[in-house]
């Protein structure tokens, strides 16, 4: 299969990548706002053509276990959710993180708490980027902000958490998925035999082949001495990441006054915003993290030392503000504006409150 | 006659499986588990499939099997173990995969895990211990432990009226059409032991043959968490356990 441009929904775009990046199984639990994906996927059959597996699991729990069984053998493997399946994953993500196995986990965001809505939040932050389930550990989290970014997070998920064998979530919210954009879809990327699995990776439990020294994938460690050695190398993997991994895009920041902080869709209204701010004379930048961890700490910073302030808008009640603020210090001011429960805010909405809140308009 | 011709191959009657290393077992003596190991890696070793093995451990005593079996091994979160073994066993269809899980595990945490596993028919071999405790957090009820049964959270003897019946799983996995040969066996007399590696036997060439989900259930003893002797148990288990859990093929197609 040749590159492609089509016309879809990100959540759409999600299934077609995984099929054209090569994956070996998915493994999922419908839930809006994502359930196309699985839908997608079953309409596309791919088990007769690259031969990846496709399998409707009984619950997010039986997933995210599947996507372990499957990163464990070494095959590139995966789910989708949204929030309230998400919590459910959590378990089994934190297991996978301590067994050091590549996965990737999509989050198509719906409001909270508990059942909350259907229709789209960010308010998962904190439990992206800040572990989410037990134990120390960080998963690589990165933000799409179109339907192309949909599709490439696929690749790079899989790619980086290849690469530092250890699990990546895309954090997409609920507007990404459901929102038709153009997209380029990557040609086909073969899948990688059995025995190239077992090059790759090594360390894989998918059978004594060759009655080679016998693999064991487990997160059990009951001296604490040596859990520390582990708990110590994961921590190092994690600050190679933070060193080497950071991404964000930046728009009109070099010459701007003032800053916004923004992530997925939200960055993109922002850009709206910025749009017609310049229109009245007002120079406003924007910084779009795309990896929410590792976050962008470096550039904000940088840029918080020339902005008289900096405006961070979100899908939910202040969870990125935290790290923008501990990243830019106390020396410029730093402000939420947020809507809740599933408001998705206009240009016009958040232009008001950058006015209100840093011109006292 | 020497030494050296008393250990020629010819002669040898009993061996420890190739499979199985020196590692200190961590098992009390006269716990089923150990027995139940020691079948699963002759037969592995026996049916010449150690290259294509790739075993589940659950969260319970047996977490550590994989320290004792030398063949692949993933330990699941507790319960999840059918999850696991769906995966590898779909990306790997020609490996040979089981779980080993104790009744906690397979009927109270992963009770959904299991019964869709076992539904789907996906092909693999489930090794159940039953023993009707929770052996590895001290000894707690199971759903398994017999009305009557003291455990630590059951001190005056499992009540219905507080805890409801104890669940033979196994029988409604036998009524599944995923499931192509469920079986319930014990190790507790020379005989029940060759009886449950023929069973396991079974199991193992049904996995490899594609025709779906075995379950071997061992009615076991936990002699620690019963505070019983070893010898105690086995009586104990065979006087008690088995009105409730009757040996036997529950299903065979
Ligand atoms: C999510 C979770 N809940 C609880 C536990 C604690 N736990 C460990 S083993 C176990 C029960 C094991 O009993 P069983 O499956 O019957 O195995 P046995 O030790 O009897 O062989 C429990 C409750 C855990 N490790 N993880
Ligand atoms: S506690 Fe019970 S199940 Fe666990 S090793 Fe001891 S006897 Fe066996
Ligand atoms: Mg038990």
């Amino acid at each position: 299969m040749e590159e492609e441009i089509k016309l879809m929904k990100g959540n759409e775009a999600l299934a077609m990548a995984m099929i054209r990046y090569g994956a070996d199984g998915y493994f999922g639990y419908p839930i809006t706002p994502q359930s196309e994906v699985l839908e997608t996927l079953m309409a596309q059959k791919p088990w007769e053509t690259t031969g990846m597996v496709v399998l409707q699991a009984e619950s997010e729990v039986a997933s995210i276990n599947m996507v372990y069984g499957g990163a464990a053998s070494g095959k590139v493997v995966c789910t989708s959710s949204s929030s309230p399946g998400i919590s459910l994953m959590q378990e089994g993500i934190s297991y996978m993180a301590a067994s050091e196995l590549p996965a990737l986990i999509i989050n198509v965001m719906r409001g909270g708490p508990g059942l909350g809505t259907i229709q789209p939040s960010q308010a998962d932050y904190f439990q992206a980027t800040k572990g989410g389930g037990h134990g120390d550990y960080h998963l690589i989290t990165l933000a799409p902000s179109s339907v192309q970014e949909m599709c490439d997070f696929v690749g790079l998920g899989w790619d980086l958490a290849f690469k530092y064998l250890t699990p990546a979530i895309i954090l997409a919210d609920g507007v990404v998925g459901q929102m038709m954009e153009k997209v380029v879809l990557p040609p086909q990327r073969k899948r990688l035999t059995d025995e190239e699995v077992r090059q790759r990776c090594p360390w894989a439990a998918n059978g004594r082949k060759g009655m080679r020294k016998k693999n064991v994938i487990t997160s059990l460690e009951l001296d604490p001495s040596l859990m520390e050695v582990n708990n110590e190398r994961f921590q190092r993997t994690y600050k190679k990441i933070e060193e080497n991994e950071v991404r964000f895009e930046s728009i009109g920041t070099e010459d701007c006054d003032y800053l916004i902080v923004a992530f997925g869709s939200l960055a993109r209204i922002s850009q709206k915003a910025v749009e017609m701010a310049r229109k009245r004379g007002l120079k406003i930048g924007i910084l779009r993290p795309i990896t929410l961890w590792p976050f962008p700490k470096a550039e904000v910073a940088r840029l918080s030392e020339r902005v008289k302030g900096i405006l961070v808008p979100e899908l939910n009640a202040g969870q990125m503000i935290e790290d923008v603020r501990l990243a830019a210090g106390s020396g410029v001011r730093v402000e939420h504006f947020g809507r809740l429960g599933g408001i998705v805010p206009s240009p016009d909405e958040i232009l008001d409150a950058f006015e209100k809140l840093f011109l006292g308009k | 006659m020497d030494v050296n011709d008393i250990i020629k191959p010819e002669n040898k009657v009993y061996g420890k499986p190739v499979l199985m290393n020196d590692n200190n077992m961590h098992y009390c003596p006269g716990c089923s588990h150990g027995v139940v190991h020691k079948l699963v890696a002759e037969l592995l070793d026996e049916m010449g499939v150690a290259e294509k093995a790739v075993g589940i451990a659950p969260v319970g005593c047996a977490v550590f099997a994989y320290n004792y079996l030398d063949i692949d091994w993933v330990e699941a979160a507790h319960g999840r173990a059918p999850a696991l073994a769906t995966a590898i066993s779909r990306l790997y269809p020609e490996n040979l995969v089981f779980t080993y899980q104790g009744d906690g595990d397979l009927a109270a945490i992963g009770t959904c895990e299991t019964i869709h596993a076992a539904n789907r028919g996906e092909n693999i071999t489930i090794i159940f211990i039953n023993n009707a405790i929770y052996g590895m957090t001290g000894g707690q009820m199971a759903p398994t432990t017999l009305i009557g049964m003291k455990t630590a959270t059951t001190p005056y003897g499992r009540r219905v009226d507080l805890n409801g019946y104890p669940l033979a799983i196994t029988d409604l996995l036998a009524r599944l059409d995923g499931t192509c040969y469920v079986t319930r066996q014990s190790v507790h007399t020379p005989a029940a032991v060759r009886k449950a590696k023929a069973a396991i036997k079974k199991a193992f060439q049904n996995s490899l043959d594609k025709k779906g989900t075995s379950i071997v259930e061992i009615v076991s003893t936990c002699n620690s968490g019963w505070k019983m002797s070893p010898a105690a148990a086995n009586d104990w288990m065979a006087e008690h356990m088995f009105e409730k859990y009757p040996l036997g093929d529950l299903k065979n197609v």
